[in-house]
């Protein structure tokens, strides 16, 4: 039987149809008609109070879950708010789905009230967008919209909904997979490596003597953390995981050498500098990464196993191209390294190889001085109180800037899908919202935000949203009271000339704020007070807390490399300046 | 866009023939992606195919501002488009069109009217004092032209930009490079 729906309620159920069972969102004039069957909906709404929330909130259940975050929000300046996450999901290949209303057809380029041109605004943000001009069309677009988020490289998608659509009848459909693959002939992911590719990858895996593998996101994406695992336990090859990656590979394992890049491991930084193979696994060679590109693993070759072609020789032209999904080929890089060794083909030895990473492993492990008595609390010593306080499977989140570095530096990340943060776009302010969307994605486990006292104060009236919500998401401030991660330039390459990053040592009053949005505010200014502290937050669950470290101003993070330099010129801190000859 | 004639000896010219889906905003999407990725253009020429669902749009693509490459795969990246060839000028058909409105006194008139006989051209205006001819060749042909024009005073001028198909080797069949089902590069 034919059934007639007005578009919205077509929207809502092609939303059902997808298995939508939250959205993240805030109405408004044009997308009004779209919230009236919201009410009988399964699906349940979470009202933000800033559509950027409702988007990285989107990013922060997607992050978690490894399926879409929706965020639905109005037209012309709440489109313009939902930018930011779109951005930021394009750069991160977060799978999600933006709905905007939009102005109705007839006033589209009128100038009208609240028009924007969304679609235009974000076609270098979306992996796809479409402006529906007829409410028939809705059932097929979401179907497009979802499935072009979450196949190939994952990223964000949007849908703009002029007003009258939502209004006007249509007949009720559901399209197959097969009439949306046709509906797309431009897009056939390639999921599967190229066969005479994978063998010759396994060749020069076995033949490397100072391999690393290098991962990248695309390997949480592809759910590839457990035969990423067989493969480095096969090879014994050392593991870099980047920062997107974080919780790919176990922390504690001993083929684990940390964080690659700016603010990686003097052990990471090295190894991929000396090696004579990377094995690109999802990652991108991103310039935080890589350092001056020309210095870059000099003598490494590579071989680049991603999903998006176009990251293949987009920096770094690799001897082996292997376009597909991280899953699939690694677990054919199994079988046909399997294959060789069966055959009779030997590994080349890659102990002394080994050895000497251990060696630098021992000479350069992360460091910081430790706090005087009666002087300021340090922030790494915060984030161990943390990590050694969170119960197990806890999911951190972070926001942009020093936090940032120290919280993927000092956690120890030893399960995949337990990091978010945003690392592409480095968006300030992701942290709370997306730390919410995290929460509501995985409500059985304890979820940590480590942000910085500037991040903070870009997002925070999501506890508002957290409060009413019963989210109990859990925030550590490590508030030095500047903008750290600017001011360390500043202070490193700007010779000391502090210019506009002392935000305030008195104001806001973060604890006063956390109680007036509903959360329990603590505050800790001694090094005694910090463990209790973690202990109380810990124990909340039915409302959200915030914690207020206040910490040394004036702490850097190191090692680091400055940018635009060789990985080669990575500074230590200070204490290991004097063995830096055993990283020649 | 790029200012620059694409078609002097030393250019770095190459020419895509994008098979897009017939959307709207479609042409955008691609102009968009150049621009963002900081790709040079020197020209673009867009127009419905035989098949309603698609449009072919033509670009001659500047080599000196990215890899080839990284320019077909970023266009690949995009959901409408359905397919791309490259078309290296030495096996591919190409054709311009200009109109060119050419200062005339009536003595002149019938040498520009030579000239263009010469290049095969079409007279397509007389006016008192001037002339708007037109000429479709190969790129150089149209430089040539152009140059010849140049003597008398060239008023106003428009080329199309290039259009061009691959050239067809005489065992292959015309059917298989028309099918724009799945993705070839
Ligand atoms: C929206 C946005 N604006 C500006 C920046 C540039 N930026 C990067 S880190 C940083 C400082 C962040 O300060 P805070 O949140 O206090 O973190 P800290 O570095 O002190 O740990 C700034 C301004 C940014 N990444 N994002
Ligand atoms: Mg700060």
């Amino acid at each position: 039987m034919k059934e007639t729906l007005t578009g919205a309620q077509a929207l809502i159920r092609a939303l059902e149809h997808e298995n939508v069972d939250v959205m993240f969102g805030l109405p408004g004039g044009c997308i009004l008609p779209a919230y009236d069957p919201l009410i009988e909906s399964k699906i349940r709404h979470i009202l933000v109070r800033h559509e950027q929330g409702a988007g990285h909130m989107a990013e922060g259940y997607a992050h978690v879950t490894g399926r879409p975050g929706v965020a639905m929000v109005t037209s012309g300046p709440a489109a313009t708010n939902l930018v930011t996450p779109l951005c930021d999901a394009y750069m991160d290949s977060v799978p999600m789905v933006g709905i905007t209303g939009q102005v109705p057809t007839a006033a589209i380029g009128t100038d009208a009230f609240q028009e924007c041109d969304t679609v235009g605004i974000t076609r270098s943000i979306t992996k796809h967008n479409e402006l529906v001009m007829s409410a028939q069309d809705l059932p097929m677009v979401v179907r497009q919209a979802f499935h072009i988020a979450t196949t190939g490289r994952p990223g964000p998608t949007l849908i703009d909904i002029p007003k009258d659509v939502l209004q006007n009848e249509m007949t009720w459909y559901w399209p197959s997979d097969d009439e949306v693959l046709d509906s797309l002939p431009g897009y056939r992911p390639n999921v599967k490596g190229h066969a005479k590719m994978i063998k010759e990858a396994a060749r020069l895996i076995l033949a490397a003597r100072q391999p690393i593998l290098y991962v990248g996101g695309g390997v949480l994406k592809a759910r590839a953390a457990a035969v990423l695992r067989e493969l480095a336990e096969l090879t014994q090859i050392p593991v870099v995981t980047t920062l997107m990656a974080r919780g790919a590979f176990p922390d504690s394992h001993p083929l684990c050498l940390g964080m690659p890049g700016m603010h990686g491991t003097a052990t990471a930084v090295t190894a991929m500098q000396k090696s004579d193979l990377l094995i690109a696994l999802g990652s991108r060679f991103d310039d935080r990464v890589t350092g001056k590109v020309s210095a870059f693993a000099p003598d490494a070759k590579i071989i680049h196993v991603d999903i998006d072609p176009a990251e293949q020789g987009k920096v770094r032209r690799p001897d082996v191209p292997i376009v597909g999904d991280c899953r699939l080929v690694i677990e054919e890089m199994l079988k046909a390294i399997n294959d060789l060794l069966q055959s009779g083909e030997k590994q080349a030895d890659v102990g002394p190889w080994r050895s000497r990473v251990s060696g630098w492993r021992e000479q350069f492990p992360l460091a910081y001085d430790q706090s005087e008595p009666g002087a300021a609390l340090k922030p790494q010593f915060c984030l161990e109180k943390l990590r050694d306080g969170a119960p197990e499977g806890t999911i951190v989140v972070s926001g942009v800037g020093q936090h940032q570095m120290w919280t993927s530096q000092y956690w120890n990340f030893e399960e995949p899908y337990t990091w978010v943060n945003s690392g592409g776009l480095g968006t300030m302010g992701f942290a709370v919202p997306a730390a919410i969307g995290a929460k509501v994605g995985r409500p059985d486990k304890t979820v940590w935000a480590v942000d910085g006292d500037g991040c903070f104060q870009m997002t925070a009236q999501e506890l508002v949203t957290a409060s009413l919500e019963r989210i109990p998401v859990k925030i550590g401030i490590l508030n030095n009271t500047y903008l750290g991660m600017v001011r360390q330039w500043q202070e490193m390459f700007y010779d000391e000339r502090f210019s506009e990053v002392n935000l305030s040592g008195t104001l806001p009053d973060f604890v006063k704020w956390a109680e007036s949005m509903g959360c329990v505010g603590i505050r800790v200014e001694d090094p005694q007070e910090a463990e209790a502290a973690i202990d109380k937050a810990n124990s909340i669950n039915d409302r959200p807390v915030v914690v207020d470290f206040r910490v040394a101003e004036d702490e850097k993070v190191f090692p680091m490399v400055p940018a635009g330099k060789s990985n080669d010129d990575i500074l230590l801190h200070h204490s290991q300046d004097s063995r830096r000859e055993f990283l020649k | 866009m790029s200012g620059k004639n694409p078609y002097g000896q030393d250019s770095q010219h190459h020419v895509l023939s994008v098979l897009v889906q017939n959307r709207p905003g479609v042409l955008a999407r691609v102009s968009a992606l150049f621009a963002r990725r900081g790709y040079n253009i020197f020209s673009l020429a867009v127009a419905p195919t035989e098949h309603p669902d698609y449009s072919r749009i033509t670009i001659v693509v500047d080599l000196a501002s990215a890899p080839l490459e990284q320019m077909t795969k970023q266009l690949f990246k995009l959901v409408d488009v359905v397919r791309i060839s490259e078309l290296d000028p030495r096996h591919s058909v190409e054709r311009e069109l200009i109109m060119a409105t050419v200062k005339a006194t009536a003595e002149q008139r019938g040498q520009i009217v030579e000239l263009t006989n010469i290049f095969e051209g079409k007279i397509l205006s007389v006016g008192v004092d001037a002339v708007t001819v037109s000429l479709d060749g190969s790129p150089s042909n149209i430089d040539d032209f152009m140059a010849a024009l140049n003597q008398y005073g060239i008023v106003e001028s428009q080329r199309t930009g290039l259009v061009a198909l691959p050239k067809l080797d005489r065992a292959a069949s015309a059917g298989a490079a028309k099918s724009p089902k799945g993705k070839a590069s």
